[in-house]
């Protein structure tokens, strides 16, 4: 038996009669092309609602918080629920690489570079929030343990948000190495095949010379093992320590131990999201439908039914936990009675409509593999996710233990300036890789081309190989 | 064909009869009266020159301590007894009789500990037979018969478990107790879920739930044959349906049986924790009886790279359960909630040793051995990790049961080891009868001939 053997039930990944040279000349395509129009408008629009966000950010930083809609009460609302969403967002990039890495699933090799790469310029706009949300950012450089003049003066670890520097900067710079180094056999290819000098010798500077010797490959295959054994426990301990800004607080609402896992299952929910979002136009425009298929859709649809349904068990717990622990603070918490009826109670329906009722219907096979419903639910999911981390940080703190500080929060332009501006930034980037960066890891896709190709397994099929 | 051979039947025969000859001397031999305790007592004061009396006061503080923080709503009657008692000599007498009803709950919880443990190894092995089939696994068809023979210990160990808790009423519960119920406010809130018959309603529940998706899945997956894919599908789609519904009775299970032990206390990750607890244990066992069948060369087709994934698995969720039992006890541990502390306060205080010992067990020693991806291939030290795991996680559960149940007085005798002995007896016969009623090589699955050449 060859070692390319694949039980004959499991659907193609690859479809079409694509060989190897097919798969480079398609992903090298967009690269090596040319923009077109509405790239052009696309990427203007995303620039321009940066630019705004920008100017928003320069407004807070040099007029001073109270530009925003926080109160006394509410100390926390949507610099800190941007943050949690945008991380979260950032998770699903690691899962699919790292995780199903471990796990062997093909599948995750058409969607990994970009699921990658949202990751990365996802944590970019969530590093964003933990400095302009300070009252002075510049002097945010004292979260570091550096030794200075102040008799050296070091920070305190037990703070989690103090963690939360330490596991965000993390976070990038593994992803980013293990993201570049995936990128290596890939810039190479570009490299091989560009014909413009300058564009030849960016490509040449990006591939570190990688030329693809057995040595080299077998190294490589080690060093992505390792990092995707690395970047599993990463993936869950940064959005674990993200829940613990809240967890290890005594707030009600927020002190609940189930947070770490809970907004590690939210958070790959969240990320799937938001790359069927991109993908599923991705795959439209640059054409690379034989590559991203309707299983590979279809396959994303079912972690996120898989994440949906932990998190939809993590609501109930708290809420049924809420009302078991008969504590009265309880009773206002974002997932309780309260919240449902109180004057947040949009908030509260908004969440369990977009996180728990539509993504239902994804058990449904026909809807399951129906890409516009895909892409609907999708994006009814992150408004929803981004809904549960306005209710976990908004009603949590809008209701605390002394009624005398009850009040209600509602965002300024700036807020919603800034937030803004982290799509426009997140879509400015997101953009320019793809038109400069190979989408897909073609060297991984082209591990799996025999064994799981449609061409092939017709032909293993009629008994030819 | 495996079959269970004399000597083994005869060693498992051996285990069950002097279990229960241990069980039944540890039922008999509790105290009875509060004269007894009072005896029991002054043997430990002269053994201990005092030591105890200095640990029980210790104990009435926390109890008080607890309720207090909560209110005067908070008070629960014991607490609110030892709280006189501890101001009032008279009141001596309430003191005993808490000792008294701890330590005739001790021969309970000791059967309750085992069982659980045996129980929870055939229902994880179950999950992890159910995801495997749900997530179209290659690799493990090849151990689909192994899997199977585990659970088929699954009945008997249900009934046991649910009988126990069922017939165990105040010993473990507090809230089944009217007269507790009726001067604590708290308890009194939770009885529309913490009532006996619903209590009784969802034991029968999960058990049947979780039963019939053994039989029916066992069924198809003998059915299974190269040229019909109906079976498979079924099984399939079942599996799927099995883990919705295990997720949320495993919920209801943990909340239900060791939660409500201590029922003024709550912890919203504790399902979810004790379900890495079971999951780990499980695949443990799925590896130490595949080796085992391994040795006797009866299982040909299973090869290095099968054991080497399971060993993965090992690893990978001891490394996962550790990551909820910290997150658990470092949340409750940061914010010192005194109402949630209590849980970890008996613990640290009373089991210091077990509790972090438990630590390097389930953990560091996994960590360290499994970590290299050649001793993951080698039968001997796969045996070695596993080991160390199910006694790391018998003591876990120790710890989950007794510190609720019997509080300062614990202790690991007799009964304990009975309760052990009986249980794994009983785990060995039925397990290895169980892979003894058909061929280990499961033959007609889809994923079969990938499994078989499966190479990593």
């Amino acid at each position: 038996m060859s070692s390319h053997y694949e039980a004959p039930i499991r659907e193609p990944l690859v479809t079409g009669e694509k060989s190897y040279h097919d798969i480079s000349v398609d992903v090298g395509a967009p690269v090596l092309g040319k923009a077109n129009k509405s790239w052009w408008i696309v990427f203007s629009i995303a620039l321009v609602a940066f630019l705004w966000g920008l100017g928003c950010i320069i407004y807070t930083i040099s007029t001073g918080i109270g530009v925003w809609g926080l109160n006394k009460t509410i100390g926390w609302a949507w610099d800190i629920t941007n943050f949690v969403w945008w991380v979260g967002i950032g998770h699903a990039g690691t899962l699919i690489s790292a995780v199903l890495l471990l796990f062997r699933q093909k599948w995750r090799m058409a969607v990994n570079r970009s699921a990658e790469a949202m990751t990365i310029f996802a944590v970019v706009q969530a590093g964003l929030f933990p400095i302009i949300h300070m009252g002075r950012p510049w002097l945010a450089y004292w979260v570091l343990p550096i030794p200075n003049q102040f008799g050296s003066l070091w920070v305190n670890f037990n703070s989690p948000l103090l963690w939360d520097v330490f596991a965000i900067s993390t976070y990038l710079s593994v992803s980013l190495v293990f993201w570049w180094t995936g990128l290596l056999p890939d810039f190479a290819m570009i490299r091989d095949r560009a014909v413009k000098p300058f564009q030849k010798k960016i490509y040449t500077l990006l591939s570190f010379g990688w030329s693809g010797r057995a040595k080299d490959w077998q190294r490589f295959e080690e060093v992505s093992l390792v990092l995707a054994g690395l970047a599993t426990p990463l993936v869950l301990s940064v959005h674990t320590i993200v829940s613990f800004d809240f967890a290890t607080s005594v707030v009600p609402g927020w002190h609940s131990t189930i947070f770490p896992p809970y907004f590690v299952a939210g958070a790959i929910f969240s990320g799937f999201a938001m790359v069927q979002t991109l993908l599923i136009v991705m795959r439209k425009v640059s054409n690379l439908e034989d590559y991203i298929t309707l299983l590979h859709i279809e396959y994303m649809n079912k972690v996120i039914i898989l994440t949906g349904g932990i998190v939809s068990i993590a609501y109930i717990t708290e809420y049924f936990i809420g009302w078991y622990s008969g504590s009265s603070y309880e009773n206002y918490t974002y997932l309780s009675y309260g919240a449902a009826t109180g004057p947040y109670w949009w908030a509260f329906w908004a969440l369990i409509t977009c996180n728990f009722i539509v993504p239902l219907t994804l058990w449904v096979k026909k809807w399951r593999r129906n890409i516009m419903w895909t892409f609907v639910v999708a994006l009814v999911i992150n408004i929803g996710m981004w809904f549960e981390r306005f209710n976990i940080i908004v009603v949590d703190l809008s209701k605390g233990r002394t009624p005398s500080g009850w009040t209600m929060f509602s965002p300024t332009f700036v807020d919603i300036g800034i937030f803004m501006g982290t799509i426009g930034f997140f879509f400015v980037l997101f953009l320019l890789y793809a038109r400069t960066f190979p989408v897909i890891a073609q060297a991984e896709v082209k591990t799996i081309l025999k064994s799981s190709g449609e061409r092939y397994k017709r032909l293993r099929e009629a008994g030819k190989s | 064909m495996y079959k269970l051979s004399g000597k083994l039947k005869l060693f498992s025969i051996v285990l069950m009869v002097l279990g229960l000859v241990g069980l039944t001397y540890g039922f008999l031999n509790t105290p009875k009266t509060v004269d007894d305790v009072k005896e029991i007592l002054a043997a430990q004061n002269s053994h201990h020159e005092g030591e105890s009396a200095l640990s029980e006061n210790d104990e009435t503080h926390k109890e008080a301590f607890v309720d207090q923080a909560r209110g005067e709503e908070g008070y629960a009657a014991a607490a609110m007894e030892q709280h006189e008692a501890q101001m009032d000599q008279e009141h001596h007498g309430n003191h005993l009789e808490h000792v008294l009803h701890q330590l005739q709950t001790k021969p309970w919880s000791a059967t309750l500990v085992s069982a659980f443990f045996f129980f929870m190894i055939a229902l994880g092995a179950l999950v992890f037979y159910a995801i495997q089939y749900a997530a179209q696994a290659g690799w493990s068809p090849v151990l689909f018969r192994v899997m199977e023979g585990i659970t088929s210990y699954l009945l008997p160990g249900s009934i046991i478990v649910v009988l126990l808790v069922i017939l165990a009423g105040t010993h473990f519960y507090p809230w089944q107790n009217h007269e507790l119920v009726a001067e604590d406010k708290i308890l009194q809130g939770k009885s529309g879920f913490l009532n006996f018959p619903f209590f009784v309603i969802r034991a029968i529940v999960y058990l049947l739930g979780w039963n019939l998706y053994r039989y029916f899945s066992r069924k198809n997956s003998l059915n299974e044959s190269a040229t019909d894919l109906n079976p498979y599908r079924k099984n399939f789609k079942i599996s799927v349906f099995f883990l919705i519904f295990f997720i949320i009775t495993e919920s209801l299970m943990s909340w239900d049986w060791f939660m409500s032990m201590t029922p003024h206390w709550y912890s919203t990750l504790f399902a979810w924790y004790v379900f890495a607890s079971m999951f780990v244990s499980a695949i443990t066992v799925i590896a130490l009886v595949t080796i085992y069948l391994k040795s006797k060369g009866l299982v040909s087709f299973i090869n290095d790279s099968h054991l080497h994934d399971l060993g993965k698995f090992m690893f990978a969720f001891s490394i996962f359960w550790t990551y909820l039992w910290f997150d658990q006890f470092m949340l409750i541990w940061y914010a010192n909630m005194p109402e949630e502390v209590v849980y970890f306060v008996m613990r640290i205080q009373e089991y210091n040793l077990l509790f972090f010992g438990m630590l390097v067990l389930n953990f560091v020693f996994p960590i360290l051995i499994l970590m290299n991806s050649d001793f993951k291939r080698v039968p001997w030290f796969i045996v070695i990790a596993g080991i160390a795991i199910l006694v790391g996680h018998y003591i876990d559960i120790y710890l989950l049961v007794m510190p609720s149940t019997v509080g300062v007085n614990y202790s690991f005798g007799i009964t304990e080891i009975a309760s052990i002995a009986f249980f794994l007896g009983l785990f060995i016969y039925v397990v290895g009868t169980g892979l003894s009623k058909v061929n280990l090589r499961p033959e007609g699955n889809p994923f079969i001939k990938e499994s078989e050449h499966y190479h990593y």
